[in-house]
């Protein structure tokens, strides 16, 4: 079977998944059963499929025409493609192996069945938005995997009102998008003759820079480029946990991905792209990262950590379109590169925490981080698996985070030959770290560490097998990147040639950013921190060893309640970015001698959401019902208003010509 | 090959010796005698021969503190050239994983503190990844503008500058980068005026209230690892501030001890003259570094 068919077959067998588990009892775990082995089928023959077409020799695109008038069934898989196409084939089946556990069927009658056929569809649907070489083909992908995102995502609406308007939110804001790139595929049809999507060699500058911005908001809406992130940290907080691993660490990618072939696409643009898209990206990296220090609520905390790590990608690829500009090709390797890497490693430790997340869930019933602590002595597998991808998603060596934010680095340290704007976004990147340590370390802190702040925690204990593997599993890629690299470098470099066709010889990442001392740091730290724990275990089995409690200043009745909560930890950086926060605090009322109870509460609301885009559609709900006296219930009516509207568009067109 | 060797042991013996000349320059001011000069190696040797005390609450996670912090400082400071030897471990982009190998400390250090569940600590720690966020911008804001005016992105040519030495039009920028990096050092090892390592109220604390609950030989590691780490962000400073070399490679040598000794001295004299700063005014301090480095870093691209 050649590649191109292996992949199509995998997408089919993805995307109807979920479909035996209709005709299954919906009180049996059987559907979800056969589910999980399809999808585990179809992924395996998704990772053969990409990779036998990076070997080369077998076919790797189809183009035949269709039932419909415009476009072809056109698909292909390019390294660009393959990229991205290896998340997709993983992390679902992951949670989908995941979901036995966490979402069983049995114990969801009412809302499995519809999970497991979103669920399904999404992940089929991802992969062929990825291989679609046809702007007809590629937006209905597009709007099967944005419905069957918002399916999957709102399996509990009929339970919980947050997750009805998590949802909505995420409708709106999808379809908004959705909306730019139609009209950026009608101006690419309109300029270049057809749908396909085959580069295009000339263009005028101003359509091209058009179809750039239109593309820009139509995929950033999906990726969660600020101000257009509004959707996503409701969305992923009230959806099933696996499914928020999936829509955060793949379904987001999708709009990377659309920005990257869209600019692949284009001729070579002018240096604003790349400036725009590398301020948007520090932007939404840096305050990403503060709202997700503000958060309360361990999924939505999560959700601005992705928004955080979309401006990190987008800074990426800003530099690489700067590079292309200006005509270097080593700025261009290493930011896409760096760009292309971190979309992995997002897919693997965000999907990691995700589960984690899912699972502390399970455990304690609540998302307020705050009525945690103490979990790891009743969930160790969970906490030491936590803490890895709490050190991969900071970016810190050895693990994966790393190897990605270095290429970058060093691409935008080399851009210092050429002028200094560039360069500055390091900066941007480096306080992004630094806050990305604040944040995870609270979490980690709140969560797993300390003693248990409430009872919630109080019959709490590590998850089953299903749940665990995944994990670990997740947890294994983050060290094999992280240490080794520099087994993605080829990949990556192709990836590059297919997006800028590089003159002169094609560079090697390793000539410009050495992996392999990556790869000798990270197994130098191994060995150190091997070496030191059996000195350790030497040395504590010579001392005597005494415990008692922690330190308490001779206090005589300390309780669980005075620790430091997740939200004391984080006060003092939600101060120092108030101006972009916004944080609203209730301080009690505390008067006479003996004060009655009362309470402190502290939030951090989205800004944009909440003073931007509720007033403005509070705004329209306000003053657009007066329209509806166009809408009468009557089909003759509507009917005749298409007639009255075609045949104005014909005089229009006739007086035009 | 020599070089390495000397470097390591020096790396790995003197650091202690720092502490004891700045409490030996403190207590001049003061009017004391003052702690023997040797005396931290001493406390090193009690601590290590020393039973320890664990609290109930703690992890693993809370023994992982003291020893990647030590790991990662050691591997730090091998990134980093003494004097104008080259360092024994350096590629391009060392920097960065220079950089953010104290990050990973900073992980480590701080998750052991919120281990314990004492309010304390965590202010401590929450203190740390606070200023933190100030510091690492002024550090990368240095770091581009020594990449720019040496042209390379290795730490080690990096700090030896281009080859005929800094430009005169760097001079301006170098200075702005010293008087940043030296806050940084201050903060980042916490001195006077950003942190007091002799305070005796938890609740004013930064570093030494993170570390309450680790006693005995954890305690030393930590101790240890807290003068390497001032000894290789001093290292990395000298060479912007004194970037001397003689040519003859013993002498070369006695000078970097004497300058690492100069700088103890000159923390010592800083901590000696100045006051601590209160708690909510330090940010004001880093947000100066960072804007030092900032312009610095304009007026070499400019």
């Amino acid at each position: 079977m050649s590649s191109v068919w292996m992949v199509l077959t995998a997408i089919c067998l993805l995307g109807l998944s979920g479909a035996p588990g209709c005709l299954l009892s919906c009180r049996s775990s059987a559907g979800q059963r056969v589910a999980t082995l399809l999808m585990a089928i179809g992924g395996v023959l998704g990772v053969v499929g990409v990779g036998t077409s990076l070997g080369g020799g077998s076919e790797t695109s189809l183009s035949v025409p269709w039932f419909l008038p415009w476009g072809r069934f056109a698909v292909g898989i390019d390294a660009l493609a393959a990229v991205f196409l290896v998340p997709v084939f993983i992390v679902p089946v992951l949670g989908s192996i995941y979901g036995l556990g966490y979402w069983s069927q049995p114990e969801h009658p009412d809302n499995g069945r519809r999970l497991g056929v979103s669920y399904g569809l999404l992940a089929g649907s991802m992969a062929l938005v990825v291989i679609a070489r046809d702007g007809a083909l590629f937006l209905i992908a597009w709007e099967v995997m944005a419905l069957a995102a918002y399916f999957a995502a709102t399996a509990e609406e009929h339970e919980n009102a947050d997750v009805r308007r998590a949802g909505w939110v995420y409708l709106i804001a999808t379809h908004i998008g959705t909306l730019c790139l139609l009209a950026m595929f009608a101006l690419w049809r309109s300029e270049t003759g057809s749908f396909a999507l085959a580069p295009a060699l000339v263009m005028s500058s101003e359509v091209a820079g058009t179809i750039f911005v239109l593309g820009l908001i139509g995929f950033g809406c999906k990726a969660g480029l600020m101000p257009l992130h509004v959707w996503l940290p409701g969305a992923h907080a009230n959806a099933p946990s696996h499914v928020s691993a999936v829509m955060s660490g793949v379904m987001l990618k999708m709009g990377i991905y659309g920005i990257v072939r869209i600019t692949a696409l284009l001729p070579v643009g002018p240096t604003w792209w790349g400036g725009v898209l590398l301020a948007v990206g520090a932007v939404t990296g840096v305050a990403g990262i503060a709202y997700a220090i503000g958060q309360h609520d361990i999924k939505r905390l999560l959700a601005y950590s992705s928004i955080e790590n979309v401006g990190i990608i987008a800074m990426g690829l800003g530099l690489a379109l700067l590079g292309r500009a200006q005509g270097r090709g080593d700025l261009v390797l290493l930011g896409l590169a760096g760009a292309l890497l971190h979309v992995w490693n997002h897919s693997l430790f965000k999907s990691l925490l995700f589960f984690n997340a899912g699972a502390i869930i399970h455990a304690t019933h609540t998302r307020e981080m705050d009525r945690m602590g103490g979990l790891a002595k009743r969930m160790p597998w969970c906490a030491a698996l936590f803490a890895v991808g709490a050190v991969a998603i900071c970016a810190l060596p050895p693990l994966n985070g790393f190897a990605s934010e270095w290429l970058m680095y060093v691409g935008l340290f080399r851009s210092l030959s050429s002028g200094g704007e560039v360069a500055m976004a390091a900066v941007a990147l480096a306080t992004i770290g630094a806050l990305a340590v604040a944040c995870f370390v609270q979490v980690l802190g709140t969560v797993y560490l300390g003693e248990p702040r409430s009872d919630a925690g109080d019959h709490a204990y590590d998850p089953q097998a299903s749940m665990i593997g995944p994990m670990v599993v997740l947890a294994c890629g983050c060290a094999a990147v992280g240490v080794f690299p520099m087994m993605a470098a080829p990949l990556l470099e192709r990836a590059t040639q297919d997006w800028m066709d590089l003159s002169g010889p094609v560079p090697a990442i390793e000539a410009l950013a050495p992996l392999r001392w990556i790869t000798v740091m990270g197994l130098s730290f191994v060995g150190l921190i091997g070496a030191a724990v059996l000195a350790w275990k030497m040395l504590s089995r010579s001392r005597t060893i005494g415990t008692t409690g922690t330190w308490d200043c001779g206090y005589a009745q300390p309780t669980a309640r005075m620790q430091y909560t997740g939200s004391s930890f984080g006060d003092t950086l939600v101060g120092l970015f108030a101006f972009i926060l916004w944080p609203k605090k209730y301080w009690p009322e505390v008067r006479g001698v003996l004060a009655r109870r009362s309470r402190f509460r502290s939030v951090v609301p989205d800004a944009i959401l909440d003073r931007l885009v509720v007033p403005a559609f509070d705004l329209v709900g306000k003053y657009l019902p007066r329209l509806r006296m166009l809408q009468q219930g009557q089909t003759q009516v509507y009917v005749l208003y298409v007639l009255a509207i075609v045949i104005v568009l014909y005089m229009w067109g006739a007086i035009g010509a | 090959m020599l070089e390495r060797l000397i470097y390591i042991a020096l790396l790995l013996i003197m650091p202690p010796l720092l502490l004891g000349i700045i409490n030996r320059t403190k207590a001049r001011f003061a009017g004391r005698t003052g702690q023997p000069l040797f005396q931290l190696y001493y406390d090193l040797a009690k601590l290590m021969r020393k039973g320890l005390v664990l609290s109930n609450t703690t992890t693993w996670v809370f023994i992982a503190g003291p020893v990647v912090t030590l790991v990662t400082v050691v591997l730090a400071g091998l990134l980093v050239p003494a004097g104008p030897f080259a360092s024994p471990i350096s590629f391009t982009g060392d920097l960065i994983l220079f950089a953010y190998l104290f990050g990973l400390a900073r992980f480590f250090t701080t998750a052991a503190a919120l281990d314990t569940g004492s309010a304390f600590e965590g202010m401590g720690s929450a203190r740390e990844v606070t200023f933190a966020c100030l510091s690492e911008p002024a550090m990368f804001f240095a770091l581009l503008v020594l990449a720019k005016v040496s042209g390379t992105l290795t730490l080690s040519e990096m700090l030896h500058g281009p080859a005929g030495g800094f430009p005169a039009s760097a001079v301006a920028p170098l200075v702005f980068i010293a008087i940043g990096l030296f806050v940084v050092l201050l903060a980042e090892t916490c001195r006077i005026p950003v942190d007091d390592p002799n305070t005796h109220l938890e609740l004013t604390m930064i570093h030494e209230v993170m570390v309450l609950d680790h006693s005995g030989p954890l305690l030393g590691v930590i101790l240890y690892a807290a003068s390497l780490k001032m000894f290789v962000l001093g290292a990395v400073l000298l060479h912007v501030i004194v970037p001397i070399q003689t040519g003859m490679a013993w002498a070369d040598w006695a000078l970097f001890v004497i300058e690492m000794g100069a700088l103890a001295v000159a923390i010592g004299v800083v901590e000696s003259v100045m006051a601590r700063l209160q708690m909510r005014h330090v940010p004001y301090l880093l947000v100066a570094a960072m804007l030092l480095c900032g312009f610095g870093f304009i007026l070499v691209v400019r």
